[in-house]
This record gives C-alpha cells, sequence and structure tokens, in this order.
C-alpha cells in the first residue's frame, strides 16, 4: 500500500485486475478508472475495504468523510468497521442542514464540497475517502472543511492514485494511502 | 412492510434508529402544495453520526437477507450508497450503483421515473445484473415509490428477479401497502417529528 517499497499484500493485484478502464470518459484522451467492477466482486470489495480497516482501526480515528458520491460507497464501511462516525462531504444544495462549504477548482471554473454543520466536532480524528486521487483539490477541499471545525485529519485514502498529476502534494502534508496506482 | 409489524415489534433499536433521525423542515423548499417531503425533510446524516444506530440499521437488513440467497444488492444515488454497500459486503453479494444520467462509465440502461414537476431517469451498467440473480434494491426512504419502481424495472429489464425493496424510512403513504409493483417492501422506521401535521 502507500507507495513504499513494502511488499504487497497478495490481496492488492485481485483487486487492481477488477478496476475497469474506460477510455474517453467523461470525454476523449480521459482513462477512466471504474470501480463499479470491483464491487461486483465481493471478495475483490471486502478485501479493498478489509486493508483499510486493518490500517485504520487501532489510530483512533473518530470520524471517517466520505467525498460524494463514490465515496459513499467505501467510507460507510470502513466507518462501521472501525467504531468511527461516517460524514458525507456533498456536492452544493444536497444536504438538508445548515452546511459549511469549501470551493475548490475544476478543469474549467470552480465547484463546492459542503459539509454539515456540528458534524464533526473540535478534537475528532478524521479520515477522509474517496475511490480516486488525480489532482488533489477535491480532497484539499475536504482537509480545509475539516480542519476549519477544529478536526485532525489523520491520513486520506483513495483506492486508486494516478500517480502523475501529483495529487500527493496537495494535500497539505496529508499522507496518503492508496492501493493501486494507474500510470 | 413496517418492520414493527413484521417479528420486530418492540425492538429497541428501531427506536435508537428513529430517534437518531433529524427532521428539517422545508427542505428542499417550502412547499405550497401539502408534501410531506417538502414541507419535513427526514435527514439520515444524522443516523450515519450514530454509530451504534448505524451499526444496527445495517444489522437488521442483513440480518433479514443473509439467508435468502441474495446475490444483488443494488443502491439508489446517493443515500442508498451510504447503506447498501455495508449490507452487501455483510451478505457476500454483489453491490450494484444504480445512478442518474451521465455517471457510469460504461454502456448502460436507464429507466425513467416521474418527480413531483417532470422527469428523472435511474442508469444502471448492461453487465451488472445477469438473468436469474436475486436482488434486492436500497434506499435511504421510499415515498411514492417512483425511484424504486424505476429500479426494479432496470432490474427486470435483464431478467434478474427482485425479491424486495429494502428502505429505512416509509412514508405514510406505504403504510398498509407490503407490496410495490408487485414486489415486497420492507421499511424500518416511520418519519420523525410527523405528529403535528397528522
Amino acid at each position: 500500500m502507500s507507495g513504499n517499497k513494502e511488499e504487497e499484500d497478495p490481496r492488492i493485484n485481485g483487486i487492481k485486475t477488477k478496476i475497469r478502464v474506460v477510455p474517453d470518459f467523461p470525454k476523449k484522451g480521459i482513462m477512466f478508472q471504474d470501480i463499479t467492477t470491483v464491487l461486483l466482486d465481493p471478495k475483490a470489495f471486502k478485501d479493498t475495504i478489509d486493508l483499510f480497516v486493518e490500517r485504520y482501526r487501532d489510530k483512533n480515528i473518530s470520524v471517517v468523510a466520505g467525498i460524494e458520491a463514490r465515496g459513499f460507497l467505501f467510507g460507510p464501511p470502513i466507518a462501521l468497521a472501525i467504531g468511527a462516525k461516517f460524514v458525507p462531504l456533498r456536492k452544493p444544495k444536497k444536504l438538508p442542514g445548515e452546511t459549511i462549504f469549501e470551493e475548490y477548482e475544476l478543469e474549467y471554473g470552480n465547484d463546492r464540497l459542503e459539509m454539515h454543520v456540528g458534524a464533526v466536532e473540535a478534537g475528532d480524528r478524521a479520515l477522509v475517502v474517496d475511490d480516486l486521487i488525480a489532482t488533489g483539490g477535491t480532497l484539499c477541499a475536504a482537509i480545509n472543511l475539516l480542519e476549519r471545525v477544529g478536526a485532525e485529519v489523520v491520513e486520506c485514502a483513495c483506492v486508486i492514485e494516478l500517480p502523475e498529476l501529483q495529487g500527493r502534494q496537495r494535500l497539505k502534508g496529508k499522507p496518503l494511502c492508496m492501493l493501486v496506482e494507474y500510470r | 412492510m413496517f418492520a414493527a409489524e413484521n417479528g420486530l415489534k418492540g425492538d429497541p433499536r428501531l427506536e435508537a434508529i428513529s430517534a437518531a433521525i433529524r427532521v428539517v423542515p422545508n427542505f428542499p423548499k417550502k412547499s405550497f402544495m401539502f408534501s410531506r417531503t417538502g414541507i419535513m425533510f427526514q435527514d439520515i446524516t444524522t443516523l450515519l453520526l450514530d454509530h451504534k444506530a448505524f451499526k444496527h440499521t445495517i444489522d437488521i437488513f442483513v440480518d433479514r437477507y443473509k439467508d435468502m440467497q441474495i446475490s444483488v444488492v443494488a443502491g439508489v444515488e446517493a443515500r442508498g450508497f451510504m447503506f447498501g454497500p455495508s449490507i452487501a459486503l455483510a451478505i457476500g453479494a454483489k453491490f450494484v450503483p444504480l445512478r442518474k444520467p451521465g455517471k457510469l462509465p460504461g454502456k448502460v440502461i436507464s429507466e425513467s421515473y416521474e418527480l413531483e414537476y417532470g422527469h428523472d431517469r435511474l442508469e444502471m451498467h448492461v453487465d451488472a445484473v445477469e438473468p436469474l440473480e436475486r436482488v434486492i434494491i436500497i434506499d435511504d426512504l421510499v415515498a411514492t415509490g417512483g425511484t424504486l419502481s424505476a429500479a426494479i424495472s432496470l432490474m427486470e429489464s435483464q431478467g434478474a428477479e427482485v425479491v424486495e425493496c429494502a428502505c429505512v424510512i416509509g412514508l405514510p403513504e406505504v403504510k398498509g401497502q407490503h407490496k410495490l409493483k408487485g414486489k415486497p417492501l420492507y421499511v424500518l422506521v416511520e418519519p420523525s417529528g410527523l405528529d403535528e401535521f397528522c
């Protein structure tokens, strides 16, 4: 895991082979990393969750924050297994209660990530989860939201990293744990 | 059918689940037509903040489905994603996301359904579900049943069998209704905070 030169856990190759790459989605030139095929394989999906749970269960994580929408597929099972709360970080206007937001850049223009006020408290130890890290813009916005309310972001966890986009450098010094690289 | 009428009467977990759901008035908008979902929004994010109550929710569904040879759990975007995968993992089933248009990257089939004003569409990857697979469909809440009906149609178009639809919350409209499009409907709790409106 994580790009260290440790021996790779044997479950990782099984997960990697289940990821489907879809060319030219959402537009020409992009090789889209489709994790829905991992979810179709109960063993590969379980291995994915287990790898993260094994890493985080003894780290006193009190919050798992998942980024809409694919972060919602991995975050809640991890949260349940490690005894943490799950907090969804959502696109604008989806959360019904009072929210705070953080803007982040897209290729063209900006978007916003929102979090409910009161969901995360000062002193919470947080894990941020998404299916993939590309430029790191969304994860950086997530880290900002959590830090603004006084939480400590312990780590970001993603199934897939696109290392050439250097998202790892944009996480405000927070470590990244990923399972599979795509170059 | 509601869980309390179907073997879980008096189960303290149901009360914990109900108590953990927050009611938000006037979301997404003030409704001038009397619409329960417009006036008192059932917010499950507070349930997800309560680890015990969240675990109870998953455990109740897992206990119900683990011996029913379910091979597919399908979850409706986005709040169905917060419950479905944990259930799928615990019962050894695949998880299939049912998504808004344009999100799934592969070849999809789609089904339209009605909103209060207008339509929307639900999409599924064509290769996700095989004929004769036994499916449960999960969402956080059932109101009119329009979205779930579209989901059932998607499954049946692939030759799969929908065994049941399961939701955490069911609006009073569905009380006494045991079936949706001919399929059984299983619901854990009624909405919180409706007393003064009934």
